[in-house]
């Protein structure tokens, strides 16, 4: 029975929202913060969860930092535990992780990636750090960790050369991903792990969850979000796409690493609305927690 | 590009307490897989002369500031005393792993990140177990200070600094460098050509990935091969254009802020070889006087053209919908020029509004007298900021300038600020001229100039022309008028 995918998310990685809810696994604590954001992730939990025959078997992350040059790796050994410290918030996000992986997946992506012409690799060095942005997205979406993942790394081509090479690049990794979940039987939720507009701010306030702080950087950023936004509610992901280049260059969108054209790639540039979650701004940077529900829309069937 | 194998017993001049400067590069191949390539093999083998030149000095700590650290909040500097890791690289992560447990003076980190601090930046000390070190300071480290012989201290890069405030950091730790005390070699860990093979290649087979990035990379190295630090830092926005140089060069800006900005070393190159495309040099910057702090240390104005990097406020432009867009990206620096109101309060000064704007705040002429100096005055247009005679490529970037456009531009705005102070060009007494490239543009120059003041009768005031290296906007002439408006003899 060929795979399905049950839904693509765009699914933002900020660890303050992390930080924010206190979890076991993270050491700094927090008096709470971003609940917007995280109760969205909450109404995301439900969806993905609470529907017998939706449930995932497998959870697939496309995070901007895990950058690599040489194309695009896929972790390849099933079982990675540490502790992912984040460089740039280091006292917000100290994140004792343990998580499986789903390597039989991974090696089908990067084997269908091959015949896309895309370079692959497969990491397979055990004492590899997972990065903050995959273990983040991954947390919020699933708290349990009890469903393996695959994560895939941001290649650096829209920075190396451009918005449309990098855009060209991700969308074959898409179609290169769509069919390894077919070959792979498997129940798939795609986390395309990025912000959306991400000026921020460069300093932050004493207590790091005072919101009284937080707001968008600046207005036209906002902007810029709510008119990508209005295009996934309305279901018109081609133009979305079309649109991001600009987006990129006109807010720092964090979609120039790729992986919201992945995931929409993955599910066909879906006509049919995506539900907004939640939308709310991280030290000034713009999120939004999107999911396509490809399994209420589309029977999670694949198109390839 | 010649190398030396020189070891060098090193010294410190002048009751200096920076005993050499280095730069090095930070990729792991020269560390984890120098059997693979031979010019890897070349790079380690001039890492490990570096490390004998600092095992024989005196030096008490090593300081390391690395272009793979990068922070977008402040700045951060490492205070774990002994981080302790290991360390997989994530793109080379089949060269295996790099295993470091390092001595930190966290003494050093606490006065760094209070002098830097006190320049209004955020800073945040780091202490905590499994902090990311980056590739590039673990390789750099592991190469000159294998044996953690001298304590280390290592500070972060912002990727979103320019020029001007990262040469005020590296300021900052000469500061903290005094403050602390200790005989300190400074190390630089920057690549210099950034762009990599996109694609996989035997590892026997590395080259630069462009002719014009070697190119652009010797002659980097043979200016610091003569210890013209200072000249490379001035080139380097321009070396970051031709050849995607390392995080735009900011280690250079950072080394140079810490000297003082100074020619004044010797050079060495050590090594110079292609990893994986890019360009790997390792440098060595011998002070030949001694090396402080500068009290009075004060920003220029190379700052106030500044290019977009994602997140200064002053590049951002709010519209009323975003079907207009948000200014972003002016490469070349002309649309964003930020401009001040003359101050017009003080006795004497002189504002014109045919005059563009000043790039700093000070006014376009102050009378003292019967002489009205003039300050420095551009060819930019008034009301705008355009420039004429800039010309410019299909990028943004500035390729020429056209000396004649520019003169007569000048001399029109010069000509609207005498007139706003009661005078003009018959006043003059003294000019003084600034060019940024003498061989090419004095004689046209001289006739344009020639043309206002040099006729039969004309105001004929003295005169002194000099080349400067850069202008504060992409200019190349200026001129410095002193008119005296008293009774005439």
């Amino acid at each position: 029975m060929a795979g399905k995918i049950i839904a693509g998310v765009l699914s933002p990685h900020p660890p303050h929202l992390v930080y924010a809810s206190n979890p076991p696994q993270n050491e700094p604590r927090s008096e709470g913060g971003w609940e917007g954001l995280r109760w969205g992730y909450e109404r995301l939990n439900q969806s993905l969860f609470s529907h017998p025959d939706k449930k995932p078997d497998v959870i697939l992350v496309h995070s901007p930092h895990w950058m690599t040059v040489v194309g695009h790796h896929v972790l390849g050994l099933p079982h990675f535990k540490g502790l992912s410290v984040d460089p740039i918030f280091p006292h917000l996000f100290r994140f004792q992780y343990d998580l499986k992986v789903d390597v039989d997946l991974s090696l089908l992506i990067a084997e269908e990636g091959k015949k896309e012409g895309l370079i692959t690799k497969v990491m397979k060095n055990p004492d590899f750090r997972i990065d903050y942005g995959a273990i983040t997205s991954c947390y919020l979406t699933r708290p349990e960790f009890d469903i393996p993942i695959v994560a895939i790394s941001s290649n650096n081509s829209p920075y190396y050369f451009s918005n449309e090479v990098g855009q060209a690049q991700m969308e074959k990794l898409g179609r290169a991903t769509a069919r390894a979940i077919a070959r792979s039987g498997k129940r798939a939720v795609l986390l395309a792990s990025n912000s959306m507009s991400h000026r921020h701010f460069t300093t932050e306030p004493e207590i790091p969850e005072d919101m009284s702080f937080e707001h968008i950087y600046h207005h036209g950023q906002y902007l810029w979000d709510m008119e990508m936004l209005k295009l996934m509610k309305a279901g018109r992901s081609r133009q979305l796409v079309d649109s991001l280049p600009e987006f990129m260059d006109m807010a720092l969108a964090e979609v120039k690493a790729g992986a919201l054209t992945w995931m929409l790639s993955a599910l066909g540039f879906p006509s049919y609305p995506a539900e907004v979650h939640a939308y709310g701004s991280v030290i000034g940077t713009g999120n939004a927690v999107v999911e396509w529900d490809h399994f209420k829309h589309a029977g999670g069937e694949v198109k390839i | 590009m010649k190398t030396r194998s020189e070891i060098r017993k090193l010294k410190t001049p002048g009751g200096s307490l920076v005993t050499a400067c280095y730069v090095v590069p930070g990729l792991p191949h020269p560390l984890l897989a120098s059997e693979k390539n031979a010019g890897w093999k070349r790079l380690r083998e001039s890492m490990d002369q570096v490390r004998k030149e600092i095992e024989q000095s005196d030096a008490e700590m090593i300081l390391y500031f690395s272009t793979q650290w990068l922070t977008v909040l402040g700045y951060l500097f490492q205070a774990d005393p002994n981080p302790k890791w290991t360390l997989v690289d994530s793109n080379w992560h089949e060269f295996g792993s790099m295993p470091y447990e390092f001595k930190v003076d966290t003494k050093f980190a606490s006065l760094y990140a209070s002098e830097v601090k006190e320049m209004g930046h955020y800073t945040r000390e780091v202490n905590y177990k499994g902090f990311p070190i980056d590739t590039g300071t673990v390789v750099a480290q592991k190469l000159l200070n294998p044996q953690n012989r001298i304590p280390a201290a290592m500070a972060s890069c912002n990727m979103y600094a320019e020029k001007q405030e990262t040469l005020s950091i590296g300021q900052a730790a000469m500061r903290a460098i005094e403050k602390r005390g200790l005989k300190t070699v400074v190390v630089c860990v920057s690549g210099l050509s950034s762009r990599y093979h996109t694609e996989e290649i035997p590892y026997g087979e590395d080259r630069f990935s462009s002719q014009k990035d070697d190119e652009w990379n010797q002659k980097i190295l043979e200016i610091l091969s003569e210890g013209r630090l200072e000249d490379v830092s001035e080139v380097a926005r321009e070396y970051s254009r031709q050849a995607n140089a390392d995080m735009g060069f900011r280690g250079i800006w950072w080394l140079n802020g810490l000297v003082g900005k100074t020619n004044d070393f010797e050079g060495q190159v050590f090594g110079y070889e292609p990893v994986f495309g890019t360009g790997a040099g390792v440098v060595g910057l011998y002070p030949k006087r001694g090396i402080h702090s500068l009290p009075d240390w004060v920003n220029d104005e190379a700052d106030l053209v500044e290019r977009f990097s994602g997140d200064k406020k002053k590049t951002v432009e709010t519209k009323p919908d975003v079907e207009t867009k948000m200014e972003t990206s002016s490469r070349g620096g002309v649309s964003s020029i930020v401009t001040y109101e003359a101050p017009k309060t003080a006795a004497g000064n002189v504002s014109s509004k045919k005059a563009p704007p000043p790039v700093g705040p000070y006014p376009h002429a102050k009378r003292v007298g019967d002489f009205l100096f003039l300050s420095g005055v551009g060819p930019r247009k008034p009301g705008t900021k355009d420039i004429p005679g800039v010309m410019v490529d299909a990028g943004g970037d500035v390729v020429g300038h056209d000396v004649v456009v520019q003169t007569r531009s000048v001399l029109e705005n010069i000509q609207a600020v005498l007139e706003e102070a009661g005078s003009s060009l018959h006043d003059v007494v003294d000019v003084q001229v600034f060019l940024t490239d003498m061989k090419r543009d004095f004689a046209k120059f001289n006739q344009v100039y020639g043309e206002h003041f040099g006729y039969e009768g004309g105001p004929s005031p003295t005169r002194t022309t000099v080349e400067v290296t850069s202008l504060p906007t992409p200019i190349c002439v200026e001129l410095k008028v002193t008119a005296y408006l008293g009774k005439k003899s």
